[in-house]
């Protein structure tokens, strides 16, 4: 069951929007095989009809008064955007993309 | 990064101030102070200023610092002093300095969280815990060194270098917040904050022989707090003695209607715990466990005599040591390791390139906005958030989902019961809190497993959501320091400071002096 190829890691990479250079393709292979091999072995521990924990302290509909308070502001949080336009976030062109 | 290590083949360690002069007051608690500038003994420039020239002096060695803010903290501290002498009640920790993860956010100075994607990005808001440290009247000194998004046991990962260990500037300091835990073993700060996913709080303590806690999961807000593994993540202190951690906890901790999975509960007599443990109070009785699979194989042996010698001290005190056994630890670094890189790679989706931080090939107009978010990753990822996200990626994609991420999930369900049966047996438990004293810089970088294995005691806690704590045990191989780990129940955490502090206690009269005394001293041989 566990083991990774170098193909499964180029995959996967285009899925995390990662460009990754050949040489990184190479290396992380061989590591990631490695980790996937150690950690795979937990699926031979919890029976069937152990539950699963997503969070460590279950907390259920938490909530807060529904009450209006100050934003940041536009100018503020546009201050840390790589480009900014007519108090917007000018971004790269999204249509015509490949699928 | 290898390169760093071969260029320093004789370790030189960072040696404490003298006792005179600003020494003194570099070398006082944080308690201390407090207390000396409540009662204007000193003013908060005059510790500020001490602690910014102390950073001069040394940070070039021990590179603890990404940003240091010195004008913003003179500036802070002369406020304080000035709404001191106008009669004002100014905080708990009003002119005690304060050195601050770079993973949580602060205004007016950057937050990069170790990475070239937030290279100089200055947020717009402060994270609540550092909101809490300014309303105390503490002063920030600056930003901490980590991991890149606190992925790391070394501070090897961070994009602008590795931070040093004050014991060996070879050898790395821990991680992910080795920054935090240098700058407290350099007498650099009197206080510090880190966060603690699977261990970077405890482990970097241990190894730099500092104070660190990991408070109960939701008993320190993560508002602000650039999230890695949103179910693991939690804030902590990080000192030199146990009471500091005590104070500091107290004044960041406790309900924050900003975080979701903030709890309601108060955040406890934490001060007064440990000032209790520190008296030798309530020991006699006290049943306190040793955890079976967190010792022996794998465990160096300096590591594993300090760690016996702990437990004999309380058991001199009336202490029950009990033998408890938690199975399913053995397949907690496992569960860890498919659970963190998946939550990680989803978290880690924000950074788009598109909102904050790093955008690279936009220079062509035809550029797609996906061609944008992919280079600019490349480019800004190191390879350790690589590998995680990759990882996770995979944990999480259809037909490995529940072989993978589904098993740790229910194995984080079996280490939560081995915990419960744990503590029906024993208040506390006790382990080492890593198995090895710190590598050396360069040595486990090109091997991920050998690295991860650094947090085998830690990260249970982690996965049960349960406090922890690691403080100084001695000192063990090559005459580097050594931590013993606390853990107690979920919302138990004044047991730490309790038993924490009493065993601190018995130590430090074992030793005659702070185990910081011998960082650098050539007879410690």
């Amino acid at each position: 069951m566990s083991g990774i190829t170098r193909d499964q890691v180029a995959h996967l990479a285009h899925l995390a929007r990662i460009e990754l250079t050949e040489d990184e393709l190479d290396r992380f292979a061989g590591q990631l095989d490695a980790v996937v091999d150690a950690v795979a072995a937990v699926a031979e521990v919890a029976a069937d009809d152990v539950p699963a924990t997503s969070h460590p302290v279950p907390l259920t509909n938490v909530t807060r008064p529904d009450v209006v308070v100050p934003p940041l502001g536009a100018q503020a949080v546009l201050a840390g955007a790589p480009a900014a336009e007519e108090q917007r976030f000018r971004v790269p062109r999204i249509l015509g993309e490949e699928a | 990064m290898s390169g760093a290590a071969v260029s320093a083949p004789v370790a030189s360690a960072v040696r404490p101030p003298a006792r005179e002069g600003d020494g003194e007051l570099l070398r006082s608690d944080a308690t201390g102070l407090a207390a000396r500038l409540a009662a204007g003994e000193v003013s908060a420039v005059e510790v500020t200023r001490a602690h910014l020239d102390r950073i001069e002096a040394v940070d070039g060695d021990v590179a603890a610092f990404l940003h240091v803010a010195a004008d913003q903290a003179l500036a802070a501290a002369a406020d304080i002093d000035a709404r001191r002498a106008a009669g004002e009640d100014v905080g708990r920790l009003a002119g005690v300095p304060v050195a601050v993860k770079d993973v949580l956010t602060t205004i007016g100075m950057p937050t990069t969280c170790g990475s070239r994607i937030l290279d100089g990005w200055v947020p717009p808001y402060d994270a609540t815990v550092v909101t809490r440290l300014r309303d105390a009247g503490a002063v920030l000194l600056g930003k901490t060194n980590m991991d890149e998004f606190a992925m790391g046991s070394s501070t090897e990962h961070s994009a602008y270098g590795p931070t040093r260990n004050p014991w060996a500037t070879d050898r790395v300091p821990g991680g992910s917040g080795g920054g935090s835990a240098a700058a407290l073993a350099a007498f650099e700060a009197p206080l510090g904050v880190g966060t603690d996913t699977g261990g970077s709080i405890r482990q970097p303590a241990a190894v730099t022989g500092t104070v660190g806690v990991k408070p109960t999961y939701g008993g320190v807000s993560r508002y602000g707090l650039v999230a890695l593994a949103s179910s693991l993540d939690q804030a902590g202190p990080v000192t030199r003695t146990v009471a500091d951690a005590a104070l500091l906890h107290e004044v960041v901790g406790g309900h924050d209607p900003r975080d979701s999975t903030s709890l309601t509960d108060p955040v406890g007599e934490l001060v007064g715990a440990a000032r209790r443990g520190a008296a030798g109070e309530g020991l006699a009785g006290m049943r306190v466990g040793v955890v079976r699979q967190l010792d022996g194989e794998g465990y160096a042996p300096g590591v594993r005599a300090r760690f016996a010698e702990a437990v004999e001290l309380l058991a001199a005190q009336g202490a029950e040591v009990v033998d408890v056994s938690c199975p399913h630890f053995a397949s907690a670094l496992a569960a860890y390791y498919l659970i963190l890189p998946s939550e990680a790679s989803s978290n880690l989706a924000r950074f788009d390139a598109m909102r904050y931080g790093l955008r690279v090939g936009d220079d062509d107009p035809l550029a797609t906005a996906e061609q944008v978010m992919t280079a600019t990753r490349e480019a800004g990822f190191g390879d350790e958030v690589k590998r995680r996200i990759i990882l996770g990626t995979y944990a999480l994609s259809a037909g490995y989902y529940d072989a993978y991420y589904g098993s740790a999930q229910k194995v984080r369900t079996l280490v939560q019961r081995d915990f419960a049966a744990a503590f029906t047996r024993a208040d506390v438990l006790l382990s080492p809190t890593a198995p090895t004293v710190a590598f050396r810089i360069g040595e486990k970088l090109d091997d991920p497993l050998a690295m991860y294995a650094g947090d085998v005691a830690t990260i249970p806690a982690n996965l049960a959501g349960v406090p922890g704590m690691s403080l100084p045990s001695g000192l063990a191989e090559d005459d580097l320091p050594a931590g013993v780990q606390l853990l107690a129940p979920a919302r138990e955490d004044a047991r730490l400071y309790h038993v924490g502090a009493a065993l601190e206690a018995l130590l430090l009269a074992r030793w005659g002096a702070p185990l910081l005394d011998r960082c650098g001293q050539e007879d410690s041989a």
